[in-house]
């Protein structure tokens, strides 16, 4: 098929940017979307012209590294998949698409498509840990049996990719479902329930540091998740940051 | 910990304390009103007590007004730091893929009721502080009745602006109602519940509003 | 001896890591906070032996080309991390899992290594329920255990499908709690581009800053490189975009020999090619061989009415099916070791019996567990008789929870359901046995520069059993590393800081610099990816699943005159001095280049068949892999002289004392 795109080129964080259009042609359904991206790139550059730059590492869906918002949503249209996992299936021949970099205050763009979501980093750098020595010696992994329904519930807020897609398709550009994500996986396990108080309090102390907005609970996050993480991490969050609060 | 009262979460669970105050007073405010369509008696009696009972009125009135104020400044104060939080908008957004019109748009339907509580203090309030405080007439127990109908009778415009910011009022609720308990922290097994819960109270209430208004103007063609 | 001493400690086997911890030197806390350590690679070994080292005290700086720690391409790994725990009670052990570890690398690891790895192993599991990992666990609240490839045990822990980003995301943490206390120092979209090397030690590396261009120059006490394997000199694989060799091949260029470059592990799960402009192969979980049967057609005219697109594998007779692994090895079945698996794949393809429009994949088929974990679930849930669609909708049921995510992304990327219509597999490059020879402390040849997980060459032999990897990796990171550098950096306490003023850090960014500039200087007119895919290309058809003399002496060629090419006419874009993606991409695949040579030269050399290395003049009558260990029993270890073809083998003898040397069979 034959595509029109409409990209976002910005040559540096000082750059303004503004959108180009470009065509690419020879666009199998089998394809995933960065790879069409790679036929722009090197149509590119056999013109001589700069490719467009892009993130992107795993290509399987699991690094977190792809971002991209393609037509207006974080991933593209389809669901529970990131950019490099959408296929070309899901457009038409003769489709216009926009694609644009993740945008909120707190990811500045460094070029093109490429955004800075260290943001994301330091929330993690505050508080997102058990402290506990990794030399060895800790007590038998079956020592502490953990309700599997905990322990499941732990692993589905722990499978969030940061990728950022939530604060993307989020009107607020809030990074709620991001922190309470990774609040949430240490919080529902007995090993991490120990400093849970402490690091619910810095991590959102962070994150609003890096100045996310709020969350008025439109859900978009939730829907454009690629992992579907759930917004009862939300809830869980705010409820461990009032006991937190209160604890003092 | 600093800053606690700054933090984000804690401004929205202000946002959602706040919000669920004005709801109970909704509630409490329909139900009065709505005694104006079944006994105008009853209707006056009510608003006689509500009038003139010092608790009510030193107390319970200014914190409402506090409540009620708090709600929008908050509001306000969330909308610009949202916006902040994007400081490049998109070229192309497309949030009715992910999100419902009116979550998105509580700050513009929270502007239509903040109008309507103008214009409902120039029709209700300030009349009634100027009849009781500045021309300090004497205590009247019948009269809240006749002045409510008055209000609607004969008046299309006012009755059909009435009606409009109800219906805002309504979306501001059907977001709104739900949410303040996610912001809470519940979200559970009982939220299906609450959410069937908060949506039917943000139409029958907004929509009792309206109907009241109608029934007045209707039965005083 | 040559210049390869193992360092392996004497005594028992099971005694020598004990005995060598206890007898290595050890640096005080207090001098700790005097030396720097630089991590290259934040992936399950460079972030895990990051943290460590700043919790005993070392400053550490961790370079990685991502723009997170987190996202290094340990995250994609699927199935889960071995150790022998025997909460299962099947008899596991830590012999046991030595045993299976050295058996499934051919017999080309170092006996002392494993057992090492093996005996750690259990303090894995530790440490990362410790750190609150969310390995997945039965009712009662205990951990849940799968089996895997090449094993009769089970003893793989797992998270669903995502074993390898929970794990890296444990990892992640320990760094996030050294970060925060200011032990770590992060430099991320960082790429070293050199090792500095100071009186003959590793004393730091030239990075290139991803985001701005710069060249900057980082000094340390010791370079650990963890940098991860190079199955992307194939293009195709199941590695991240990203991942390269640059580290390791620098280092190789600086001193560091290069051991069995040619073992490579080709997956044989993953999903097929689907066409020419593909980018990356994905690799479907080897956990899918417990429950899924491997086949093709048993007759050709079948297998090209597939082809053709005439005839569905689901009207397939059971009796007109090849379940070609359970046929040749009905001891192991569909769960033999992957080299094993791949070879089978291929053989079977080859012979015409292919299914998808390319001849280029196999079935992989889920409708017997559907029916027996149906029946199963009708059974325990009272259900006596249940009917034919009852028994499928409650097996399809066990089977989403088992691997319903693995389902979810095969269908996202095939646009077919497997639950209804078998999956379509292939083999694909996957892991690199290869790379960084080291000794027993993991040194390289080079002093100061260590190697960790799959950017050395020390545990998986010639195929790396599943599980294996993340397990060596959190091993060399977690247990080994932080106390073997200590016996290097002993005599460092008196060094005080490495200045990056000095003469040998000065020509080394030249060099780094010079060679940027030749490649834009080429100003030819190929982008980058025409050299990638024509290596790949190369590499996959000549060095790939079977290899033979003759193709190997033209990929040697080949190789050599698409490099020369490379250097001549690739076209760069853009400028040094921004971020530049095709710089990045050059500058690996320049590597690519030279290493797919070596690649080549060390399949050559090796005369016999072991693992994941087939050589087509050396096999059984049925085809199986015929080692020799009588002139082979060595580890291949290339000293860098000037072009990779002139490299210098140097033979590390493998002596098994524990494990007797067996013609591997899994019938």
């Amino acid at each position: 098929m034959k595509l029109k795109l409409k990209v976002w080129r910005q040559e540096d964080a000082q750059d303004k940017g503004g959108f180009q259009n470009y065509d690419v042609e020879g666009i199998d359904g089998d394809m995933s979307f960065l790879e069409m991206l790679d036929v722009l790139n090197n149509n590119l550059v056999n013109e001589g012209v700069d490719p467009v730059e892009f993130d992107h590492d795993c290509r399987e869906g699991i690094c977190g590294s792809c971002s991209l918002q393609i037509n207006g949503e974080p991933h593209g249209p389809d669901r529970r998949i990131t950019t490099c996992q959408l296929h070309m299936r899901k457009f038409k021949d003769g489709d216009e698409i926009v694609i644009e970099p993740f945008r909120a205050t707190a990811f500045p763009v460094i070029k093109d498509l490429v955004i800075d979501r260290s943001a994301f980093d330091r929330i993690q750098h505050a508080g997102g840990y058990i402290s506990v020595n990794t030399s060895g010696n800790t007590q038998d992994a079956n020592s502490i049996p953990i309700e599997k329904e905990k322990a499941d519930d732990a692993f589905y807020a722990a499978t969030c990719i940061g990728c950022g897609a939530c604060v993307a398709a989020c009107k607020n550009a809030s990074a709620m479902l991001f922190t309470s994500a990774k609040v949430s996986q240490f919080a529902l396990l007995p090993q991490g329930e120990i400093e849970a108080h402490e690091r619910v309090l810095e991590m959102v102390h962070q994150m609003d540091k890096e100045g996310f907005g709020h969350c008025t609970n439109t859900g978009a996050c939730e829907i454009e998740c690629p992992k579907g993480i759930s917004l009862e991490n939300i809830a869980r969050m705010n409820r461990e940051y009032l006991s937190a609060s209160v604890a003092g | 910990m600093a800053g606690i009262n700054k933090s984000t979460i804690a401004r929205k669970v202000a946002m959602a304390l706040s919000g669920l105050f004005l709801v109970l007073f909704l509630a409490q405010h329909f139900t009065i009103n709505f005694t104006s369509v079944v006994s105008p008696s009853t209707f006056n009696e009510i608003s006689h007590f509500m009038g003139t009972n010092f608790l009510v009125q030193a107390v319970l009135q200014p914190i409402l007004i506090a409540g009620v104020v708090f709600h929008f400044i908050m509001g306000f104060v969330l909308e610009i730091r949202q916006k902040k939080a994007r400081s490049v908008s998109y070229g192309k957004y497309n949030g009715a893929a992910n999100s419902s019109w009116v979550s998105r748009n509580m700050i513009l339907s929270g502007i239509v009721v903040l109008a309507f509580l103008g214009l409902h203090f120039y029709d209700f309030w300030i009349p009634e502080l100027i009849h009781k405080y500045v021309e300090t007439n004497p205590d009247d127990p019948f009269r809240y009745y006749d002045e409510t109908v008055a209000k609607f009778a004969g008046d299309p415009i006012r009755t059909g602006f009435y009606a409009l910011c109800f219906v805002f009022l309504m979306l501001h609720l059907l977001h709104g109602f739900a949410s303040s308990f996610q912001t809470m922290g519940l979200n559970n097994k009982y939220s299906p519940g609450i959410k069937i819960f908060t949506k039917a109270f943000a139409i029958v209430i907004p929509m009792g509003f309206v109907f009241i208004a109608i029934f007045h103007y209707f039965n005083n063609l | 001896m040559s210049v390869l001493e193992s360092k392996i400690p004497e005594g028992p086997i099971e005694k020598k890591w004990t005995k060598h911890k206890n007898e290595i030197n050890l640096v005080n806390p207090a001098n700790k906070r005097n030396i720097d350590i630089i991590v290259v690679g934040t992936g399950l070994a460079g972030g895990s032996a990051a943290a460590t080292f700043a919790e005993l005290g070392y400053n550490v700086k961790t370079f990685c080309y991502q723009d997170s720690p987190r996202r290094a391409h340990s995250i994609a790994a699927q199935g889960g991390i071995n150790a022998s725990k025997n909460y299962q009670g099947d008899g596991d052990s830590d012999y046991r899992l030595f045993y299976d570890t050295v058996k499934g690398g051919d017999y080309r690891s170092r006996e002392a290594n494993v057992y090492r790895l093996a005996e750690v192993s259990s303090n894995i599991i530790d440490q990362c329920v410790a750190q609150g990992v969310p390995f997945a666990r039965e009712y009662g609240g205990l951990l849940d255990n799968r089996s895997f490839g090449g094993v009769l045990v089970s003893r793989t822990f797992y998270a669903k499908g995502q074993t390898g980003q929970q794990l890296l995301l444990g990892a992640y943490s320990a760094m996030n709690r050294q970060i925060n206390r200011g032990k770590i120092q992060t430099f991320n979209r960082h790429e070293m581009m050199d090792l500095v090397l100071v009186d003959g030690k590793a004393r730091g590396i030239i990075a290139r800053n991803l985001v701005s261009g710069e060249i900057e120059r980082h000094s340390a006490h010791a370079v650990v490189l963890a940098s991860g394997g190079y199955g992307n000199v194939f293009y195709l694989s199941t590695n991240a975009m990203g991942s390269n060799v640059m580290a390791a091949w620098r280092a190789h260029k600086k001193g560091a020999f290069f051991a069995n470059p040619c073992f490579t592990q080709i997956h044989p799960t993953c999903i097929p090619v689907s066409g020419d402009l593909q980018s990356k192969l994905t690799l479907m979980s080897e956990s899918l061989r417990n429950d899924g049967r491997i086949w093709v057609p048993k007759h050709e005219k079948d297998a090209k009415a597939i082809r053709g697109g005439k005839l569905k594998p689901t009207e397939i007779d059971e009796n007109d099916r090849d379940y070609y692994l359970e046929r040749r090895y009905p001891a192991f079945g569909n769960l033999v070791p992957r080299d094993v698996a791949s070879r089978a794949a291929k053989e079977r393809c080859d012979e015409g019996y292919g299914v998808n429009k390319t001849g280029q994949a196999v079935y992989l088929d889920f409708k017997a567990a559907i029916e027996r974990y149906g029946k199963e679930k009708a059974f325990t849930s009272g259900h006596k008789n249940p009917s034919k669609e009852e028994i499928i909708k409650l097996g399809e049921e066990v089977v989403e929870s088992k691997y319903g995510n693995l389902f979810e992304m095969y269908e996202k990327i095939t646009d077919q359901n497997p639950y209804k219509t078998p999956m379509m597999i292939f083999p694909a490059v996957h892991y690199t046995m290869g790379g960084l020879w080291v000794d027993y402390n993991l040194m390289t040849t080079v002093p100061g520069c260590f190697a960790a997980g799959e950017a050395n060459f020390s545990d998986h032999g010639a195929n790396r059993l599943g599980a294996s990897a993340l397990m060596q990796g959190l091993a060399d990171g977690y247990f080994v590393l932080p106390y073997t550098i200590g016996d290097y950096l002993a005599d460092d306490i008196r060094t005080g800081p490495i200045s990056t003023e000095t003469e040998e850090f000065e020509t080394t960014e030249k060099a780094v610099k010079d060679r940027i500039q030749k490649m834009f200087d080429a100003k030819g007119k190929n982008p980058v990816d025409y050299y990638h895919k024509k290596l790949g290309k190369i590499m996959w058809d000549k060095c790939g699943m079977s290899r033979n003399e003759k193709e190997l002496r033209e990929a040697m060629e080949e190789i050599k005159e698409l490099r020369e090419d490379f250097w001549k006419n690739v076209r760069i874009t853009g400028k040094a001095e921004t971020k530049n993606a095709e710089l990045e991409k050059a500058g690996r695949v320049a590597d690519f280049l030279e290493l797919g040579e070596l690649f080549a030269k060390d399949a050559l050399e090796r005369n016999e068949s072991c693992g994941g290395h087939f050589r087509e003049e050396y096999q059984t009558e049925d085809g199986e892999a015929l080692r020799d260990d009588e002139n082979f029993k060595f580890v291949s270890a290339w000293e860098y002289v000037g072009n990779p073809r002139d490299a210098k083998l140097h033979k590390e003898q493998l002596e098994f004392e524990n494990i007797e040397l067996k013609t591997r069979s899994y019938k």
